[in-house]
């Protein structure tokens, strides 16, 4: 059995509809399971970036990733291991603000943990935390002592440890130019 | 897209557009794809292209048949003999589900479709509306690409990239949904093709220095053996293929797709790889110290075990899919490209060579398998009518040289080992997906596809009944294909495994037929049936003389078994000659 670890997958493609099925689809048929999952426009205007973490091994990470780029829609497909990449996520707690203003325990998690307070209301306090998810889980875990709420996370953003955007340089190689029309069109009315 | 085309058509809109529907728009669309013949059924949703159809009927040959699953595998036939992109056009839901199977079919075997499917209209998209699927999402998984149209302005463009994503690369289906209100919408017309797609890389550059590799392998080589795929075919690379094997002395064995690549009778030709194939190409499989893979995918049914395949050789992997490429065995040269430019760079650079007493080897198994099996098979003394000895007759009876189209099963099996070939693009069958029914449907379209050439179906009865409503296509449009169908009564090739795998325990394969020349009766389709040997090759001669459609029924021995045969799971090594 090969060594199985976190791979992170960051695919750009076009932006139409139903491209998340189409790759999420091929993930589906190899049975892997994605731990977490992020999309959005990319850096480079109308180019759309899918970031998907799984536990898997080399091999069949580098076959998944083929099959992803063979979509016609998918301009470029990359996967990193943990160590090539620096990630983040999001996380948002909401404690009743009765727990805060009954003492300072909940001041002093939120100091340790380099976290900060987005929003106080008389009945609810939002928490906010970024980091990896280990430290999220973390804080989740001092928090609910007194009474989380509510808990949410996002998925995972990742920038890579190179100098210059892998995309960037691939797009500079392609002939920019999407379509690609032959001079004159097959006119039917000649 | 939507952007795109918008700039698209600004722009467009200063040249000599033309004002016209949506449908019309598909219509011409379609022609301007060099679209010569279209296989379709109609339906509520497609009414409007319908419609407009109805003046075209000089540019443009439609085929109507008798379920859509009929028109996708006609349009695939059409596909693999001509070369050409396969159109089908049906309606929406069931018209467009009932294309599902054609679609996973083509989309294994790499054949260029282009399938139209109608749509309920945009503002009922959503609601559960009568006859409305999500074709788009059912058929992303086994469509190369898929499309929805809402608007008739994005019509051309669709169209343009459906039949550009295609057939370029290693080709597939494509399929394009058009919403009603798109097909009755007014709107300026014009036409232009694709010539590519930023997205999409469809034939990656050769890497010289994979070439330079492959070369010292061949060069070094003692006991090399080419496996020739359908890459070949879909490349027109046959006699690049030729050259290079011909400069090489290196055998060559196909792959059940890439059947007729070179010619039966070419003397480097060693035979049909996989679990039905020769016992040579097999067997040596785990001699062999190079292996040239050539526009094949190292299926299952090929390889066998994957852990004891071709164990002491290197592999060299001609391909134009980079996901092919270590998929199911180690590259140790990956030669990514098209097998048509990539041939002839290795030709121009390897050493001229000879294999005589490796090719020798290969003629030993023949002997082996020629005593064991084929003679059997083809001249047997007594008994009921083998499968073999009909194949044999009918391949002989054609010089050779006709189409063969096959159904699934045993004789799908039989026909590849038996049937003989003089020229590419002289196959069709279902490799991939293995479907029944394939057969009939498919032999229309490649009848169609090639009407100078004579096209010959075999097919079982059970495979004959999954489709056996195109009976009527054949009896409408006046197609004179010839069927051959091997009665055994029997769901054959599963009652083998029952027989060889599951103590005989033949459980649902017997199947009780009509009578099948009271269907062909009903149908207008001149018929025969043979019992007997003796009256075996008269049967098939006035086949062949008959001018039209013909169906021959041949009751074979119940329970004939096909061999050699690797096992399911086995190593290629393990091949059983009985």
């Amino acid at each position: 059995m090969a060594i199985q670890q976190e791979f992170t997958f960051t695919i750009f493609s076009e932006n139409h509809v139903g491209l998340l099925n189409q790759i999420t689809s091929v993930f589906t048929r190899r049975h892997l399971n994605i731990e977490s999952l992020t999309t959005s426009e990319s850096a480079i205007l109308g180019i759309h970036k899918f970031t998907i973490v799984v536990f898997s091994n080399q091999e069949e990470v580098e076959k998944t990733a083929k099959q992803i780029e063979k979509k016609i829609d998918v301009i470029k497909c990359f996967y990193f291991k943990a160590d090539e990449i620096i990630h983040q996520e999001v996380a948002l707690y909401k404690v009743p603000t009765e727990m805060i203003l009954n003492g300072n325990e909940i001041e002093n998690i939120v100091r340790k943990y380099s976290a900060r307070i987005l929003e106080i209301t008389s009945e609810y306090t939002v928490i906010e935390k970024t980091g990896h998810k280990s430290e999220t889980q973390e804080l989740f875990e001092q928090l609910d002592q007194y009474g989380v709420t509510q808990f949410t996370r996002s998925g995972r953003i990742a920038i890579t440890k190179l100098k210059t955007e892998l995309l960037e340089k691939y797009l500079k190689k392609l002939d920019f130019d999407d379509i690609d029309y032959e001079d004159e069109p097959t006119s039917l009315y000649n | 897209m939507e952007t795109q085309t918008k700039t698209e058509m600004k722009e467009t809109k200063k040249r000599q557009a033309v004002n016209m529907t949506g449908a019309e728009a598909i219509i011409r669309s379609l022609i301007a794809e060099e679209t010569e013949t279209i296989f379709g059924y109609p339906g509520g949703a497609m009414i409007p292209t319908y419609d407009a159809l109805y003046n075209f009927e000089k540019e443009v040959n439609h085929i109507l048949v008798r379920h859509e699953q009929g028109a996708i595998h006609a349009a695939q036939g059409f596909a693999r003999v001509t070369g050409k992109t396969g159109v089908a056009m049906v309606t929406s839901g069931p018209g467009a589900t009932n294309t599902v199977t054609g679609l996973a079919d083509a989309m294994l075997d790499s054949t260029p479709l282009v399938v139209i499917t109608g749509q309920v209209g945009s503002s009922l998209l959503g609601t559960d509306a009568f006859q409305e699927t999500d074709v788009v999402g059912i058929t992303q998984p086994i469509t190369k690409w898929n499309f929805q149209v809402k608007k008739a302005e994005d019509i051309p463009y669709a169209i343009a990239k459906a039949f550009f994503i295609a057939r370029s690369g290693r080709p597939g289906p494509v399929l394009i949904d058009i919403t009603k209100d798109a097909q009755t919408a007014q709107f300026d017309y014009l036409y232009k093709k694709i010539k590519s797609i930023r997205s999409y890389i469809p034939r990656p550059t050769i890497d010289k220095s994979s070439i330079e590799s492959a070369v010292q392998l061949i060069n070094l080589a003692k006991k090399p053996m080419i496996l020739a795929g359908q890459g070949i075919i879909l490349g027109n690379a046959e006699q690049e293929l030729i050259t290079f094997a011909e400069k090489t002395g290196i055998p060559v064995a196909w792959t059940l797709l890439g059947l007729s690549s070179i010619p039966s009778n070419h003397p480097l030709n060693i035979g049909m790889l996989g679990m039905h194939g020769n016992y040579g190409p097999n067997i040596k499989t785990n001699e062999a110290d190079l292996i040239i893979a050539i526009g094949m995918r190292f299926d299952d049914r090929v390889t066998g075990d994957l852990n004891s395949y071709a164990i002491k050789a290197k592999v060299i992997h001609l391909e134009i899919d980079p996901a092919e490429i270590n998929k199911n065995v180690h590259a140790d040269v990956p030669v990514l490209g098209d097998v048509k430019d990539s041939l002839p760079l290795l030709t121009e650079k390897v050493n001229k060579n000879n294999h005589e007493s490796w090719l020798e080897e290969f003629k030993a198994c023949d002997r082996i398998e020629k005593t064991r099996i084929i003679e059997k098979e083809i001249n047997p003394p007594t008994g009921g009518i083998k499968m073999g000895e009909v194949i044999h007759k009918v391949s002989t009876a054609f010089n050779d040289d006709a189409i063969m189209v096959t159904d699934v099963g045993q004789h799908q099996m039989m026909s590849s080992r038996y049937f003989k070939f003089k020229q590419s693009r002289s196959v069709v069958t279902s490799g991939g997906l293995g479907t029944m029914g394939f057969g009939l449907p498919a032999a229309i379209g490649a009848k169609l596809g090639n009407p100078e050439r004579p096209v010959c179906l075999f097919v079982g009865d059970g495979g004959l009944q999954m489709t056996i409503q195109e009976m009527g296509t054949i009896l409408q449009s006046k197609i004179p294909v010839k069927i051959v169908l091997l009665n055994n009564n029997y769901l054959g090739m599963v009652r083998q495994w029952q027989e060889l795998f599951f103590e005989s325990r033949y459980s649902s394969t017997n199947l009780i037929n009509p009578d099948f020349q009271t269907i062909a009766k009903g149908y207008k389709i001149e018929s025969n049936k043979v019992t007997n040997r003796e009256d075996l090759q008269n049967a098939v001669e006035k086949m062949i003389t008959h001018n039209g459609p013909y169906l021959l029924e041949v009751l074979v021995e119940k329970e004939g078994n096909v061999f050699p045969m690797v096992p399911a799971g086995a190593s290629v090594s393990d091949i059983r000659l009985e």
